[in-house]
């Protein structure tokens, strides 16, 4: 029992960061369909990023997380720019590609400048864990799952209340509508392109500190991102959510309860489960966003 | 001139040995064939059907240790203590079974993922390929996990009370890829040239038009995967007994984008292409490891194939067809045509 | 003559009371009615009457959400698309009705597809049988080309021809997948005077091979002009049926285009 306590806990803590990248691949494939093969990449980013600012330019470490999502913002809205605008209106195969080779160049880049080392990042929190009855969990995982959900609510704010928000889901129900309705297509795309990749910088700002920052953590992180997207629905905030947790959920229990080393073998069987039989996802009753 | 060009091209081929004396560039040679092969099988269901299958390593490395399994042997306990012992069996069986049994994956994979298209397959085939990375990584009785399979024995070629003949030398192992090579050219070539190709071609272009003329178009697409999977097989086969080593790394994302990338450089669904882009891309380490590292060398890949994309979409051998086409048709002045092409390109 | 006649009384194909619902829409609402052997029956009525949706149904595109169709007494209901064409019957769309990117010879070798004999070893060994059945489909392919009178046009890319002459190689494939019965979905659309006159003819040689033909169309004079029978679709049901001569003076079919008419102007002004 205690075990499975450690779990769940360890499961919201792992689920809260997985919600944040699949937000940002939800809103980028729903919205622009293309398939985000360096949305892993922008995730490793922003722990490096957090590692670049926090020891060795000296910010606070909370100023360094802030830091690292702008510039995961920022490195979106580049990608945006410099790869996807010249080639809009081209199959979904191209920009793969494109976001492959993007990719490429993202991993080994990393792996050039900070080397195959894994670093760590100290943070403000004191060492000994937050023990209650038999769990106990560090204060950093709490301060992450607690970032983690106010960046959900953010998200799920700007989506729903705001008129960018607005503008987002016109898109993504009908782009050439949304467009004779005077939407700015191009605007929304790098809005959305930037916007996924704040979410994923973040995600690896919050977790990078957690574990160790090495050129392979984006490795899987794209298709894990993809596996919560499916498993929620394409383009809805709440599904995406519902399905960071079912991942880190399946996650924790098969390498809890079956063998650690097919931990990461769980998102990709529950991929291939999902899309055999139910490849609308499970919780969409139709493609919408919000 | 073009229906000897692939005789041309395996005399050139057959001649390296003769006059290459240097072990490094021929141990290139062979590896690049083995990759030309794997490629060729991955343009079958990318080029010519047009599915992006993104998981394709997973054929190549599962040919790879079935082959270098059914060559050592192995012993291994399944569920419900049911044990599995297979006794050593001569390597071109091994080949032979290496291509059997990806093919058997091709067919079930096939089956499963063309229920759903587009970004959901490509999806679908990548975690195909992990699941089983992790598999061989995990399966540590049957693979030895991440301490590889070693000592896979070479080649050997021979008749019973004739003789056996090892494939111990880069020449010998060079003429075994070359004719697999040219086996597997022959088959796709008849294949995408026939009924069938035509077949895959139609859905490619519009899959409602085709169903409407009669054409099962989920038996093509697995008929395709299958085929595509056994030969990228008997290249992973080659490749175990070559290195006489396999680890889970086979079945690394990477080698997936090395053929893709192959593939479209060359030029998807043409049949040289993927030999074109093989070439090229086999050889870029060859030349770019005196000076660049390998990080480099993979952002060089990555570079190179966003710039495919952007430039060149079609492939080289696509391009370099349209320019003959274009100098054959109007003989007298082909400079001066192209030029114009050239300027109206241009904005 | 007496060959039509007798062929006339047997039903080729049958839609009984076939509906189709799209979530809450209803496209068709209850539809029954029969094409005879050898039979020329035309599906008019205004856009979005459900006549596509009709044909997406036979054709096996789409399930009815009830009823049945059944064709030469077998039902069509459970089958795919190809597995409808292999049974003889076949369509043609009324936008994408070529191959863009492959020749207008090598879209009826696709169209041919049903009527090749090469098994897979055939093909991979080379075998003789291969190049006698390839050469048989070339043959072919020419014979379906001078059919439909764009020979001249063999070795150009599909997607190069004039929208007229798309839709003849539309239906120069769907004839090569060897139909009893055709499907045609707006033929003439897109198609000058002259050439809707040519495709007339066409389809009177057609008929004189005995061929079934279900027409979805638009032009009335042509309706008018080649059909056996016309069944009238308005909102999801049919309004009317009945051969020509009947259909051009039934009020509720006049009412029918009429009110389209009466609200398509006032949309427009």
């Amino acid at each position: 029992m205690t075990e499975f306590l450690q779990h769940i806990v360890n499961m919201l803590i792992l689920g809260s960061t997985y919600a944040l990248l699949g937000i940002g691949l939800t809103l980028i494939f729903g919205i622009m369909r293309v398939v985000n093969f360096a949305h892993g990449e922008l995730y490793s980013f922003g722990a490096y990023f957090v590692y670049f600012a926090a020891i060795l330019l000296g910010f606070n470490f909370f100023v360094s997380i802030l830091i690292a999502i702008v510039a995961g913002c920022l490195l979106g809205a580049l990608i945006e720019f410099v790869l996807l605008r010249p080639m809009r209106g081209a199959d979904i195969d191209t920009t793969m590609l494109i976001m492959i080779g993007a990719m490429i160049v993202m991993q080994n880049g990393e792996q050039y400048i900070w080397g195959g080392v894994a670093k760590s990042v100290n943070t403000p929190f004191p060492q000994a864990p937050l023990v209650i009855g038999s769990v106990s969990v560090s204060w950093l995982s709490v301060f992450v799952f607690c970032a983690s959900l106010a960046l959900i609510a953010a998200s799920y704010l700007l989506i729903n209340k705001t008129k960018l928000g607005k503008a987002m889901r016109a898109t993504f129900q009908d782009r050439d509508t949304a467009s004779l309705m005077g939407v700015n297509i191009q605007m929304i795309y790098m809005a959305t392109f930037a916007l996924g990749s704040a979410l994923a910088a973040a995600a690896g700002a919050l977790l990078g500190p957690v574990y160790v920052i090495s050129p392979q953590m984006g490795n899987l992180a794209s298709l894990k991102a993809f596996a919560i997207v499916i498993l929620g629905g394409l383009g809805s905030i709440g599904g995406a959510t519902i399905g960071g947790f079912m991942l880190a959920f399946a996650e924790e229990m098969g390498a809890g309860y079956i063998s650690s080393g097919y931990r990461d073998a769980m998102g990709f069987l529950i991929i291939i489960a999902v899309l055999l039989f139910k490849p609308t996802g499970l919780f969409a009753r139709a493609e919408r966003i919000g | 001139m073009k229906r000897y060009l692939p005789w041309i091209a395996l005399v050139a081929a057959a001649s390296i040995p003769l006059w290459l004396h240097d072990p490094y560039i021929l141990n290139a040679f062979i590896t690049t064939g083995i990759f030309i092969i794997a490629a060729m099988s991955l343009n079958l269901l990318l080029g010519y059907t047009g599915q992006l299958s993104l998981g394709h390593v997973a054929f190549f490395g599962i040919g790879a240790y079935a082959s270098a399994l059914v060559s050592l042997g192995f012993d291994v306990e399944l569920l419900f203590g049911i044990r599995v012992v297979h006794e050593p069996w001569p390597v071109w069986t091994g080949l032979v079974m290496g291509v059997v049994v990806a093919a058997f994956f091709g067919y079930v994979v096939g089956k499963l993922s063309f229920r759903v298209r587009g970004a959901y397959f490509v999806i679908v085939t990548i975690s195909f390929a992990e699941v089983v990375r992790l598999v061989a990584l995990n399966w540590v009785e049957l693979t030895q996990g991440p301490l590889a399979l070693t000592s896979i024995p070479p080649v050997t070629l021979g008749l019973p009370g004739v003789g056996y003949y090892d494939l111990y030398s880069k020449q010998s192992y060079f003429y075994l890829v070359l004719a697999v090579l040219a086996l597997s050219y022959v088959v796709i070539s008849r294949l995408v040239n026939s009924r069938a190709g035509r077949a895959m071609v139609a859905l490619k272009e519009n899959e409602s038009l085709a169903v409407s003329v009669g054409i099962d178009v989920t038996g093509y697409l697995v008929l395709a995967a299958v085929v595509s999977a056994g030969i990228a097989g008997a290249a992973g086969g080659l490749y175990a007994h070559y290195l006489k080593i396999i680890d889970p790394d086979v079945f690394l994302f990477l080698y997936t984008v090395t053929m893709v990338i192959m593939v479209i450089t060359g030029g998807k669904g043409t049949l040289a292409g993927p030999i074109v882009g093989g070439l090229i891309f086999g050889f870029i380490p060859v030349f770019s490891r005196s000076f660049l590292g390998p990080e480099l060398q993979w952002i060089l890949y990555g570079l190179f194939m966003i710039l495919i994309v952007f430039v060149l979409p079609e492939g080289i051998v696509p391009a370099i067809e349209k320019w003959f086409a274009a100098r054959d048709k109007d003989p007298e002045t082909p400079l001066v045509k192209s030029t114009q092409a050239h300027i109206q390109d241009a904005p | 003559m007496s060959v039509a006649s007798s062929a006339a009384a047997r039903p080729a194909l049958s839609i009984e009371h076939v509906a189709v619902h799209f979530g809450g829409l209803v496209a068709i609402s209850d539809m029954t009615f029969t094409v005879n052997e050898g039979e020329v029956v035309s599906l008019i009525g205004p856009n979005g009457a459900g006549k596509t949706t009709a044909f997406n149904v036979v054709t096996g595109f789409l399930r009815p959400t009830k009823g049945a169709v059944h064709y030469r007494g077998e039902s069509l209901n459970e089958l795919k698309p190809h597995e409808v064409a292999a049974r003889g019957l076949v369509r043609t769309f009324q936008r994408t009705s070529v191959f863009q990117s492959v020749s207008v010879f090598d879209n009826v070798m696709i169209g041919l597809h049903r009527r090749g004999r090469s098994r897979l070893w055939d093909t991979l060994l080379g075998l003789p049988r291969e190049r006698q059945s390839e050469r048989e489909l070339r043959e072919r392919a020419e014979q379906i080309l001078e059919t439909v009178g764009i020979q001249h046009r063999a070795r150009d890319l599909a997607g190069a021809l004039a929208y007229g002459d798309q839709r003849l190689i539309g239906v120069a494939m769907a004839l090569a997948a060897d139909p009893s019965m055709l499907l045609l979905d707006e033929p003439v659309s897109g198609m000058n005077a002259t050439e809707t006159v040519r495709f007339m003819e066409l389809l009177g040689t057609l008929r004189g091979t005995g061929m079934t033909i279900l027409l979805v169309e638009h032009d009335m004079p042509m309706v008018m002009g080649v059909s056996d029978r016309i069944v009238v679709l308005n909102y999801g049901r049919i309004i009317a049926e009945g051969p020509p001569a009947a259909i051009q003076g039934n009020p509720e079919v006049i009412r029918a285009y009429l009110g389209e008419g009466v609200k398509k102007r006032a949309r427009g002004s």
